[in-house]
C-alpha cells in the first residue's frame, strides 16, 4: 500500500507542543485528577521523555480546532498497576493499536483522544500520538480516573467502543469486533488482558471530532498541566500548594487529618477499602471516613456522607501538595482532603447510572453535587 | 557476648566495647579525611579494655557512610555493565534512563537489553536466548568491565533468568562480580535495577573498604570476625556485606535508633539523631526502625529496597547560621567543625556556637561566643525548636503524644519540650548510640514476592520459610529466629488471588 500524503484536518498553527516542564507538571496534575487511582504516571512520563529525546513531538489541540468529521481514536492502558511496575511496556503498543485500527477501518485516524486524564492514562495516549505523528485532543472521557471502560462520557452518551483493538508488548493484536454492551466489552477486555500478562493498550472505535467536542470533558490537558504547575510554582514560592489547587479547580479543602485506620481487601478484582481520619488544625475533634474502590469514592464527616463519586475526592500531602494514591496510603499519614466538583457531563441522570454512587455498590446513597465552578462564579 | 561497635559518621567516629549489656569503654573521635586513621584511633582506645573482663572478643560490628558518600559525591565509583533480561518488555525504557546525568557519567555504563524474563505467574514472557547473554558478556569483557548488574522481569518471583545469565557471564568473565537484582530489591523493575546498578558501581569500594577495616583490626590485634551494619538495623558478615554495599546506605541512622532503643529500654518511640550536618528523624516500632515502603531517592536515583523510613532535616551541630539574617542551614561545616566553629577558634557561626552561648553545652572556648547578642541566640534556638517540632510531627503515626529520644553528637540542640512529645529523653552515652546500636545488632532475612494460585495462608507460610532461610544464610542461628513483619497486599485486576507478600524475620548471630 502506498501511503498518500495525509490531508490534515486541522491547522498546524493551532498545535501546542509540550515541553519537558509541561510533562513534569502533567505528571503531578494527572496524579491529582487520579483521585487516588489511575496508576502512576511516572513510567508514562519516562516513555514520553524517551520519545522526545528521539525527536518526536507531543502536541495537543483544542477540540474546536479540528474539522467536525475528523476521525479521533481514544486509547488507554489496561491492566494491573503493580504488574506494570515490573513488566515495563515495550513502548509501541499504542502505535500498533493505531495502525491495527487504521487497517481495520481502512481509514486514517486524524487525532488521538485520551480516555482518562487521571493517573497513568493521561500520558500513555500522548506517547501514542507522538509516535504516530498525530495531535492529541485537549479533552478526555472522564475528567478524573474511573476503574472501568464503560465509565467514559463517550460510552455514557452513546458511543459504542467496539470495534476495538488491544495490543500487548509481544505484538499480539486482538480485535473485539462487537460487544453487545459496554459492560460486556469491559468484561472481555479484562479476560484478555490477563492472557496478555496483566498489561496492554486498548484503542476503542474511532469517534468523529464533533462528538468528542460535544461529549469529551473539555481542556483536560491544559487543566492537568496548570494544576501541576500551580503545585510546582507554589512550592517554589513557599506558598500553600493546596490552596493553589483549590483556586484553579473550584475545589474546597474539606478536611485535614491523619490516617488512623486503613482496611484493604479485594472484591471482584478491585482493590477496595475504607480509611478513617482523625482531624487536626481546623478539623480537630472531627473524624472522617473515605471509601476506596481503586479511587476515593465517598467522603464522610463524623459519619455523615458529604461528597460522593463522581465529584472528585482528592488526597494531597499536607506539606508538599503532591497527590497521594491509594497504594501510598499508610497509617499515620497526614493528608488534606479536597472536594472538587466534577464536570456537568458526569452529573446527568444518564451519567449517574454509570458513575454515580449506585454504580459502585452504594444503592442507599444519592449523589448530591458540590457547587459547580460555574455556580460558584455566579 | 563481648563486642565492639564502631560507627563512622560524616563528622564523628564512635566506638564502644560492650560485654552483654554493660558498656566497658566508649570513645568519640572526629572522622578524619582519610577515615581510617579515625577508626584506628577509636579502635586503639576501646581495644585497650578488652582484657579487663578476661573473655576474648566475640565480634566487631562496623557501620559506615563510605558508600552513601560515594554515590552522593559521584566519586570512587567504578564502571559497570547492565544486562536487563526483559525484552520485548521495556525496550523503550533502557536501564538508567532516569539517572541524573552526572552520576550516569561517573559510572559510564555499558547497557544491554536481551530477551527473556517472566510474567507474574512464573511463566516466561519469552524464552531467554543464551547467545544474547554470551554476546553481551564478550563485549563487557572486551571493554574491561568486571562489575555487572543483571535484572530480569519478575525476578523476585522467578529467579531463573538472572541466575542462568550470571552463570553464562561468569563462564566468559571468570573474575566478574555480579549483582543480581532479585537479591536486593522488590517488585518494581526500574527501581530494583537501579539498586542493582548502584551496588555494582560500589563493588571495588566495598572490597577496599572492608580490606581497610580488616587491616585496622589486625593492627589493633583483633582477630574476632567482623560485620558491617545494614539498613534495617541488622548486621552481615563483612565479606558478605562487601558484595552488597547498598545494604549499608542507611546504617548510620538505623544504628542510632537501635542504640536509642537499647539505652532507654523503649521499643516504641521516635528518635532524632542529630549529626554534624543533618538530623534524621525515624520511628522505632518493636525496637526496630520503621521500614520505608516507598521510593527512596539515593543520590538522585529512585530506589525501592530495604531502607528505614527517615525524614532528613538540615540541622546538625555544624549547621551554619547566617549572622545577618539568622537563617539556619542548610550548609554545614561538617567534619571541619573542630577548626571552623567559633568556639573552636574558627570564623563560622554554627548551631553549636549558639548552643554554647546559651549554656546548653560546654565545649571549646565559650569566651569566643560571649559577644553574641542574647536576643539573636534566643531567636536561633526558637528557629531550631520549630524545625524539630515540624519534622517530629510529620513522622508521628498518631495524634497521641509519644516519647522522643535525642541521640547523636548534636543532641544538645533538641529542646527540653517538643510539642506532641510526651517527653524528650536524653540518655547517658547518647553520643555513641550509633556505635552501641551497631554492637547490639542481629541478623535478618526478608522476602518480598508476588504469589498467585495459592491460598493466603500458604503464601504467607512460604514467604516466612524463605525469609528464615535467607536469615540463616546471612549468619543467624535458626533457633533464635522470630518473625518481625508480615505484610500482604492483594493485587488489583488479577485473578487467582494474586498478592504481594513481604515477610521479615530476625535472629541472633550464630557464634562459631
Amino acid at each position: 500500500m502506498v501511503a498518500e500524503p495525509r490531508k490534515l484536518k486541522y491547522d498546524e498553527a493551532d498545535l501546542r507542543t509540550l515541553t519537558v516542564e509541561d510533562l513534569d507538571a502533567l505528571e503531578i496534575g494527572a496524579g491529582i485528577l487520579g483521585t487516588g487511582g489511575g496508576g502512576n504516571p511516572y513510567q508514562g512520563k519516562l516513555l514520553a521523555l524517551e520519545a522526545m529525546k528521539a525527536g518526536y513531538e507531543l502536541k495537543i489541540l483544542a477540540t474546536d480546532r479540528i474539522e467536525p468529521d475528523a476521525l479521533c481514536m481514544s486509547i488507554g492502558g489496561i491492566g494491573a498497576p503493580v504488574v506494570g511496575t515490573e513488566r515495563l511496556r515495550e513502548g509501541r503498543e499504542g502505535l500498533r493499536c493505531l495502525r491495527a485500527m487504521e487497517d481495520l477501518i481502512r481509514q486514517p485516524i486524524d487525532a488521538i483522544v485520551c480516555e482518562e486524564i487521571g493517573g497513568a492514562n493521561a500520558i500513555n495516549p500522548l506517547v501514542t500520538a507522538a509516535l504516530g505523528g498525530l495531535p492529541i485532543l485537549d479533552c478526555d472521557g472522564m475528567g478524573r480516573a474511573f476503574p472501568e471502560m464503560q465509565m467514559t462520557t463517550f460510552s455514557i452518551y452513546g458511543h459504542s467502543s467496539t470495534p476495538s483493538v488491544m495490543c500487548d508488548l509481544h505484538g499480539n493484536a486482538v480485535i473485539f469486533s462487537h460487544a453487545v454492551s459496554e459492560v460486556w466489552h469491559e468484561r472481555m477486555a479484562r479476560a484478555c488482558v490477563v492472557a496478555q500478562g496483566g498489561g496492554a493498550m486498548l484503542a476503542t472505535a474511532p469517534m468523529q471530532a464533533h462528538f468528542v467536542h460535544r461529549y469529551g470533558i473539555p481542556k483536560s490537558y491544559t487543566k492537568a498541566i496548570a494544576l501541576g504547575q500551580a503545585v510546582i510554582d507554589a512550592r517554589k514560592a513557599q506558598e500553600d500548594p493546596i490552596a493553589a489547587v483549590c483556586n484553579l479547580e473550584g475545589g474546597r479543602r474539606i478536611f485535614n487529618g491523619k490516617i488512623t485506620d486503613l482496611k484493604r481487601h479485594l472484591r471482584g478484582g478491585f482493590a477496595v477499602g475504607e480509611m478513617e481520619l482523625a482531624g487536626f488544625d481546623d478539623c480537630t475533634g472531627q473524624t472522617a471516613g473515605v471509601a476506596i474502590q481503586n479511587e476515593f469514592l465517598i467522603f464522610r464527616r463524623n459519619g455523615k456522607v458529604e461528597v460522593t463519586v463522581p465529584d472528585l475526592i482528592v488526597l494531597l500531602d499536607v506539606d508538599t501538595g503532591y497527590p497521594i494514591t491509594t497504594e501510598m496510603l499508610r497509617y499515620g499519614q497526614r493528608v488534606a482532603v479536597l472536594a472538587i466538583p466534577c464536570h456537568d457531563l458526569l452529573r446527568s441522570a444518564q451519567a449517574l447510572d454509570v458513575v454515580g454512587p449506585k454504580a459502585f455498590g452504594y444503592p442507599e446513597l444519592t449523589f448530591s453535587p458540590l457547587p459547580s465552578i460555574a455556580s460558584q462564579a455566579a | 557476648m563481648k563486642r565492639i561497635g564502631i560507627d563512622v559518621g560524616g563528622t564523628n567516629t564512635d566506638a564502644v566495647l560492650i560485654d552483654g549489656d554493660t558498656i566497658l569503654s566508649s570513645i568519640k573521635v572526629p572522622t578524619t579525611q582519610d577515615v581510617m586513621s579515625g577508626v584506628k584511633a577509636a579502635l586503639a582506645h576501646v581495644s585497650g579494655s578488652i582484657a579487663v573482663s578476661g573473655r576474648p572478643l566475640d565480634a566487631v560490628m562496623i557501620g559506615t557512610t563510605h558508600f552513601t558518600n560515594a554515590v552522593v559525591e559521584r566519586a570512587r565509583l567504578e564502571r559497570v555493565a547492565a544486562i536487563r533480561i526483559a525484552l520485548p518488555s521495556g525496550s523503550s525504557l533502557p536501564p538508567m534512563c532516569d539517572w541524573p546525568e552526572d552520576l550516569r557519567t561517573a559510572v559510564d555504563p555499558l547497557i544491554f537489553m536481551v530477551h527473556g524474563g517472566h510474567e507474574y505467574d512464573g511463566s516466561p514472557i519469552v524464552p531467554m536466548i543464551p547467545d544474547e547473554i554470551r554476546e553481551a558478556a564478550m563485549k563487557i569483557r572486551d571493554a574491561g568491565i568486571t562489575s555487572i548488574a543483571i535484572s530480569a522481569t519478575f525476578s523476585p518471583l522467578t529467579t531463573e533468568c538472572e541466575v542462568t545469565a550470571a552463570e553464562i557471564v561468569r563462564s566468559i568473565i571468570p573474575e566478574a562480580r555480579i549483582t543480581l537484582s532479585h537479591t536486593l530489591g522488590r517488585i518494581g523493575l526500574l527501581e530494583r535495577e537501579n539498586v542493582a546498578l548502584l551496588n555494582a558501581a560500589l563493588q571495588s569500594l566495598g572490597k577496599t573498604t572492608v580490606q581497610a577495616f580488616s587491616d585496622a583490626l589486625r593492627e589493633a590485634s583483633i582477630a574476632a570476625p567482623f560485620f558491617l551494619t545494614q539498613n534495617d538495623g541488622t548486621v552481615a558478615l563483612a565479606d558478605v556485606a562487601a558484595a552488597n554495599p547498598v545494604h549499608s546506605f542507611a546504617s548510620g541512622p538505623t544504628n542510632s535508633m537501635r542504640g536509642a532503643a537499647f539505652l532507654t529500654g523503649l521499643t516504641d518511640a521516635m528518635v532524632v539523631d542529630v549529626g554534624g550536618t543533618t538530623s534524621d528523624i525515624g520511628c522505632l516500632v518493636g525496637g526496630f526502625p520503621r521500614e520505608a515502603n516507598n521510593i527512596v531517592h539515593v543520590g538522585g536515583v529512585r530506589t525501592l529496597f530495604r531502607m528505614p523510613d527517615l525524614l532528613p532535616v538540615a540541622l546538625g551541630g555544624g549547621t551554619i547560621i547566617d549572622p545577618e539574617t539568622g537563617k539556619i542551614g542548610p550548609r554545614s561545616v561538617g567534619y571541619r567543625i573542630l577548626s571552623e566553629a567559633l568556639v573552636f577558634g574558627g570564623n563560622t557561626l554554627t548551631t553549636s556556637d549558639v548552643a554554647v552561648a546559651a549554656g546548653l553545652i560546654e565545649m571549646g572556648d565559650k569566651d569566643r561566643v560571649k559577644g553574641l547578642d542574647p536576643a539573636f541566640v534566643k531567636a536561633s534556638l526558637e528557629r531550631i525548636r520549630d524545625m524539630v517540632t515540624d519534622s517530629f510531627d510529620q513522622m508521628k503515626t498518631s495524634a497521641e503524644d509519644v516519647p522522643l529520644i535525642a541521640v547523636g553528637g548534636g543532641a544538645f540542640l533538641i529542646p527540653e519540650k517538643v510539642l506532641g512529645a510526651s517527653e524528650v529523653l536524653r540518655v547517658e552515652n547518647a553520643g555513641v548510640a550509633n556505635a552501641l546500636g551497631a554492637a547490639m545488632a542481629q541478623v535478618s532475612g526478608e522476602v518480598d514476592q508476588v504469589f498467585s494460585g495459592i491460598s493466603r495462608d500458604e503464601a504467607l507460610a512460604t514467604a516466612e520459610a524463605e525469609a528464615q532461610a535467607a536469615a540463616v544464610a546471612s549468619g543467624a542461628s535458626r533457633e533464635s529466629l522470630k518473625t518481625l513483619e508480615v505484610e500482604d497486599i492483594p493485587i488489583a485486576y488479577l485473578p487467582g488471588g494474586a498478592r504481594r507478600v513481604r515477610v521479615r524475620v530476625i535472629g541472633d548471630i550464630e557464634l562459631s
